[in-house]
């Protein structure tokens, strides 16, 4: 109440003029704060721009001092001649391939196991959820050599299953992020469907999944970028040509023919825009999703 | 919240079929804890008393690769580049996150647009950033060098040199500070508009509203960013890997790169998971001592 009274104030006469001078220090202050953004900008863009410019020059070009930012003549033919030299189709049927996998399940498990810690009462449930919280908070690397030994005495070793079987179990960050978006879902609609007979499954199916639309775009956007991003994983697990990721198969490349830098780039540029293109479309679920785990603490 | 059934009570059939679902639905996740994490733990506390090249039979040598761990000089070299990677690196990485935040949370034109910028390197696959960083690093036609010698600077040879390789990876890292500028940004915006214009009327300063309310309002945030950050900045990998494999002699040598070569390229498996299991203990420790002391630093609404 005492807030809203005081920012009243300088709707009086009497102090109008500071409010001008006010004005006047934002738009410098937003003037500055501009040109430092843009400069700031321009430097994290630098990379990316680079790496683009990189993938269209000839092999001479590239070494020229300074940098060309804008080679004179694009040379688009070092695109094909990637996809020529490198089983780049084949890397990249196995990273969607991975990539769907690994992200259905995320989601599924997610979903499930979101449901029943944010929306069914069960003994047991908090000591659940908490146990969930530590393994949020444990170091991966410890599980790193024994997983590995497990996988090859399945047989699995050289094939995707390693890359994204552990999925469908569940990633705990994204369950807590699922379940932290449904908590907040309002339990009218389900009382009802439940008073009706509906089963926990066709409540989870027709009632909540529909409302959890955000979750579920940051869940699958956050497991698709996992995924697709992955390089231990590959790199431990798999060890045929045939098998590679686009992640494996770009490091494998660059250990070779490190020294086209311009072929290298290329290759660069096709991993990367994937992912940019993905992010440009669902750049809002991101956010949210990031903005949802991260202020757990609140 | 939904109360947990109070005791004594005996439960309905609508009850019990809601107990049974609670636990079917949450078995995936279960199962996961006992196939992905408990066991492998347990396993991998067994493999410390074991040799074993995954060739031959595992043999049994008692506490043999816990005093090998003792010995070893590379333990040492890899815990304090580990060390300052993380201790460094990740309060400047949140000090620019939360620079970048202050700056887009004011009401400026293209917020979103600068938003996206500063987002997409840490979308950018780890393998390829790192194969392009390790270009922009190059010596003789890198871009850093090439912007440094035409402001007239000499070239630094970066990734060569073993006093600068380290600061390299943590300006490097610098570059991917996107999720946690993202989450600086969302504390930001749940700060009460009211609180700061009080403190505005009240004659605060631009600094002093920062310090004494969005600063205090920000610590679960900040808490958060920073747990996260050291359990991820322990356990950098990647990087080193493609670009340095541990070197200029030894200085980018990080422990995951450490346990990953001595499983995969040396195939020691025990000695691997005896390492894995001083990181987990060293960066378990520093997460908690964290939480201990988080009481004195960090504030939550409504608790003072």
């Amino acid at each position: 109440m005492t807030a809203t009274a005081k920012s009243s104030l300088p709707e009086t006469a009497a102090i109008k003029s500071p409010r001008l001078t006010r004005r006047a220090r934002t738009l410098l202050g937003h003037g500055a704060l501009h040109v430092l953004l843009i400069i700031w900008g321009i430097t994290f863009l630098i990379p990316l721009l680079w790496v683009l410019t990189t993938s269209l020059k000839t092999p001479g070009q590239v070494f020229i001092v300074p940098v060309q930012w804008i080679p004179k003549t694009p040379r688009w033919s070092n695109y094909r001649e990637i996809f020529e030299i490198l089983p780049l189709t084949s890397f990249i049927r196995n990273s969607l391939f991975v990539t769907a996998m690994g992200t259905l399940g995320s989601v599924f498990s997610s979903l499930l196991v979101g449901y029943s810690l944010a929306r069914l009462r069960w003994p047991g449930r908090d000591a659940v959820f908490t146990l969930l919280v530590a393994t949020m908070m444990l170091p991966g690397i410890v599980t790193l050599i024994p997983t590995f030994i497990l996988f090859k005495y399945l047989g699995w070793l050289d094939t995707f299953l390693p890359l994204f079987v552990p999925s469908w179990f569940g990633v705990p960050f994204y369950i807590f992020l699922m379940r932290q978006f449904m908590i907040g879902l309002p339990y009218e609609l389900e009382e009802a469907a439940r008073i009706d007979g509906a089963s926990s499954l066709r409540i989870l199916a027709q009632i909540i999944v529909p409302l959890s639309g955000p979750a579920i775009a940051a869940v699958a956007i956050f497991a698709t970028l996992a995924h697709y991003n992955d390089f231990m994983g590959p790199l431990i697990y798999l060890s045929t040509n045939d098998k590679f990721t686009l992640a494996l198969g770009l490091f494998w490349y660059q250990g070779r023919y490190g020294n086209f830098w311009h072929l290298v780039m290329a290759a660069s540029t096709v991993a990367i825009t994937p992912v940019l293109i993905l992010f440009f479309i669902a750049q809002r679920h991101f956010v949210r999703g990031i903005a949802l785990t991260g202020l757990a603490g609140r | 919240m939904a109360a947990v059934p109070k005791r004594g009570k005996r439960p309905s059939g609508v009850q019990l079929a809601e107990w049974r679902d609670g636990w079917l639905f949450a078995l995936p996740f279960l199962l996961g804890v006992l196939i992905f994490w408990l066991g492998p733990m347990l396993y991998s506390l067994f493999l410390i008393t074991q040799n074993w090249d995954m060739l031959s039979a595992p043999k049994f040598v008692g506490l043999g690769n816990i005093r090998r761990l003792l010995e070893d000089p590379l333990v040492e070299k890899t815990l304090s580049n580990t060390a300052y990677y993380t201790f460094i690196g990740v309060p400047l990485q949140l000090l620019v996150a939360l620079l970048l935040a202050l700056g887009l949370n004011q009401n400026i034109r293209g917020r979103s647009i600068y938003r996206t910028i500063f987002y997409l390197p840490a979308i950018t696959p780890a393998i390829a950033s790192a194969v392009v960083w390790n270009q922009i690093f190059n010596v003789d036609f890198g871009v850093l060098n090439n912007i440094l010698r035409s402001v007239g600077l000499p070239g630094v040879k970066w990734l060569f040199d073993p006093n600068i390789a380290k600061p390299a990876f943590i300006l490097m890292s610098l570059w991917a500070i996107g999720p946690q500028m993202v989450i600086f940004l969302a504390g930001l915006q749940n700060i009460p508009a009211e609180l700061l214009e009080a403190a505005e009327m009240d004659g605060a300063s631009a600094w002093q509203r920062f310090w004494a309310v969005s600063l205090p309002l920000l610590s679960p945030v900040l808490f958060f960013n920073l747990v996260i950050g050291i359990i991820g900045s322990f356990q950098v990998f990647t990087n080193a890997f493609v670009m340095t494999n541990g070197g200029p002699q030894n200085s980018t040598l990080f422990m995951v790169l450490y346990v990953y070569l001595n499983g995969f390229r040396y195939f020691r498996m025990g000695y691997a998971a005896t390492l894995a299991w001083l990181l987990f203990w060293i960066i378990m420790f520093f997460t908690f001592l964290q939480f201990r002391l988080s009481g004195r630093w960090v504030y939550y609404e409504g608790k003072l």
